[in-house]
């Protein structure tokens, strides 16, 4: 079967500092891959290529085995992919349906902004992500760390997205708030979306994902998938480089 | 995920929200009027006549409506200290390409009806050219807009007196005086039909929004509270038309007009001044810039971007193309404001709009634009301008020295957004 991503041989550096160095990852539909090292590793880096932040320097981006090319975040978004990062990355002064449709408003027929109708949508999303969710006439700074959250993941959803990239998904958020990223994720997967998911967190990365690649000084040490190692040979492969006896 | 907080029970609701005021705005119109009413009394009564009104009017517009554009530039983190250079760049333009390059090189001939469009077109060209430059240094090249603008403040003033080579230059075309305030009003018969056209507009715009609303099951305000909105726009719009309607042309002004017509002018004639063309063109610049700011994508990104640069990129706009466009309409607003400008002078000085940036600045910040992005209205905009001319031209008419004066609105700028900070730091907005 065709992998949903391809990462091919990707390389980028930054003055004289090779941030990602020759790395291969693929992707399948329904299926959660993780991406683990230190801070500095390569692997926001590398994530961001797909998610059309960076470009390259070099290696290639195949999506249902077609060779695409990401230069922004629009691209991306033709593409179907669509990134949650760490930062959210939220315009703190508008409110939620502002935010959710940021870039990809909804218009009337004369090109005014259609508000009523905007909000009236993520109304419906909400409903679905995050019941409790009322506040949608308030700037998105007077919410928060899980509801800012839930903007930003509905924001995802909304546009129907094919590969989800999600960056430190759970870092700012409560145990309660963390349970609910975590069942989201399975219930996107369950629905056949690919989601490459960038994490600190090794216990939950092994709950949550299928396969794990990890990634240290810019290079990637193995892909392994989680059921074939235990967290300490996750941990040995984080810290020391050392590549586990299953990885092929 | 939880939000337990707004899960309790909806509080009773005051009249003010009830009504969904935006307390800022009442804030600042409270301060208006407290300005208007101390100087009135101060004045005996001089200060809130029709004539003075008038004149207070005539007065703000060239600076608010470079007020308008201040408000996206500075809504993006930045600021544009060249709009007083650039308006006496374009007015030097229109100047001579109304009283030398149109009638003597084109040929076309003094008093030509179409020197002043032509002019006038020449001019918004000039302004939008100059701006989109400046907008391709600060979005493209990455200078900052202080420096890219600290510059045009100096290049622009001199690129005017290289143009003129220094004159004066005047007498402008008649035409193209009538947006300058006094020399073209509307008397009072279209200042009213105006005032009912603007009622029904905007009388319309409220109920139509509020029937989109409706069809998407949104919460409204009772049908009584959009009632007394209605009511009070209208009261206020006549009443402002009432007000100019109430200044009539001296009879002597009339008599000279009769006599020119060679008529000679009935007993106990009177005719009144009524809305001046300058106000009627701030006044569009003002909705069309309101539109853009809250209806359009433009000013969504606009906002966007002033709220969080880097969202807005990763959201896939274009956010050096849009400081372009930002520091256009800034240009653009600069030669219209250099329309009203030199029209009200009847000529074009080398010193038309010096310091005027500054004016333009302190309005926007007055007028609750934060220097920190993202937050700022076009309509706050405009009333700080109106605050700021009524302080200066109050304490003019009461006798306060110039240096005074200047000490004055300094004080009031710096108070003003001392006051905002403590608003939005209690409303939670900061």
């Amino acid at each position: 079967m065709t992998p949903l991503v391809e990462m091919k041989d990707i390389s980028i550096a930054f003055g004289g500092v090779q941030a990602v160095d020759h790395v291969s990852i693929d992707l399948h539909a329904g299926e959660v891959v993780g991406l683990l090292g230190h801070n500095g590793a390569g692997k926001s880096t590398l994530i961001k290529c797909l998610s059309g932040a960076y470009k390259a320097d070099s290696g290639e981006i195949r999506i249902n085995g077609k060779p695409v090319t990401i230069a922004s975040p629009r691209d991306a978004r033709e593409q179907n992919i669509e990134t949650i990062y760490q930062t959210l990355a939220l315009a703190d002064n508008l409110d939620a349906p502002a935010n959710l449709f940021l870039g990809r408003e909804i218009v009337t027929g004369t090109g005014m902004l259609n508000d009523a109708k905007m909000e009236a949508e993520t109304r419906k999303i909400m409903a679905r992500l995050n019941p409790n969710f009322r506040k949608l006439k308030a700037p998105v700074k007077a919410l928060s760390g899980g509801q800012r959250q839930s903007v930003a993941i509905a924001r995802a959803v909304y546009f129907n997205a094919k590969i989800l990239i999600m960056d430190e998904p759970t870092a700012a958020l409560g145990v309660h708030e963390t349970q609910m990223v975590c069942d989201l994720i399975m219930e996107l997967k369950a629905q056949g979306l690919g989601i490459f998911l960038i994490s600190h967190d090794t216990r939950q990365m092994m709950s949550l994902c299928d396969r794990v690649s990890v990634m240290k000084n810019g290079q990637l040490v193995a892909t392994v998938r989680v059921e074939d190692v235990t967290e300490d040979d996750i941990l040995g492969m984080i810290i020391m480089g050392k590549k586990p006896a299953v990885a092929a | 995920m939880s939000d337990t907080a707004s899960a309790s029970p909806l509080p009773k609701r005051s009249l003010i929200q009830t009504l969904e005021i935006d307390t800022r705005l009442l804030g600042m119109v409270g301060a208006f009027a407290v300005v208007c009413i101390v100087f009135n009394v101060i004045t005996g009564g001089q200060f809130l006549t029709p004539r003075n009104i008038f004149n207070l009017t005539i007065q703000t517009v060239s600076v608010a409506i470079m007020a308008t554009g201040m408000v996206f530039v500075i809504v993006t983190r930045h600021i544009d200290l060249s709009v007083g250079s650039i308006l006496a760049t374009c007015s030097a333009v229109m100047a001579v390409v109304q009283t030398r390059f149109l009638p003597d090189t084109l040929g076309l001939g003094l008093g030509n009806p179409l020197i002043p469009w032509v002019a006038i077109l020449i001019g918004i060209a000039v302004g939008a050219l100059i701006g989109a430059f400046h907008g391709y240094l600060v979005g493209y090249l990455g200078i900052p807009a202080f420096i890219v603008t600290l510059g045009g403040l100096l290049v622009w003033r001199n690129v005017a007196w290289y143009i003129t080579s220094g004159q004066t230059i005047g007498p402008l075309d008649p035409t193209f005086l009538t947006f300058g305030g006094i020399g073209g009003t509307l008397g009072a018969t279209w200042s009213w039909i105006v005032a009912a056209l603007a009622v029904a507009a905007t009388v319309a715009a409220q109920w139509s929004a509020r029937r989109n609303k409706l069809a998407h099951e949104q919460p409204v305000k009772p049908a009584w509270a959009e009632l007394a909105m209605s009511g009070v726009t209208a009261l206020v719009i006549f009443g402002f038309v009432a007000i100019l309607n109430a200044y009539d042309v001296p009879s002597r002004v009339l008599e000279r007009a009769f006599q020119a017509r060679g008529e000679t002018m009935p007993e106990g004639y009177t005719a009144a001044y009524g809305l001046p063309i300058s106000v009627l063109l701030l006044i569009a610049i003002a909705v069309v810039m309101t539109i853009i700011a809250t209806r359009t994508r433009l000013g969504r990104y606009i906002f966007a971007t002033g709220g969080n640069p880097d969202a807005a990129e990763l959201s896939g706009i274009n956010t050096r193309l849009l400081t372009v466009k930002i520091f256009m309409i800034m240009g653009i607003l600069c030669a219209l404001s250099a329309v009203v400008a030199s029209a009200r002078l009847s000529f074009h000085s080398n010193d038309i709009g010096t310091l005027d940036e500054l004016r333009v600045i302190a309005a926007a910040v007055i007028g609750g634009t934060a220097l920190s992005g993202g937050l700022g209205t076009i309509h706050g905009a405009i009333l700080g301008a109106l605050i700021m001319q009524s302080l200066q031209s109050g304490m003019a008419m009461v006798g306060v020295d110039a240096p005074f004066q200047n000490i004055v609105v300094g004080v009031v700028l710096v108070l003003a957004v001392l006051v905002d900070i403590l608003y939005r730091k209690r409303t939670g907005e900061l």
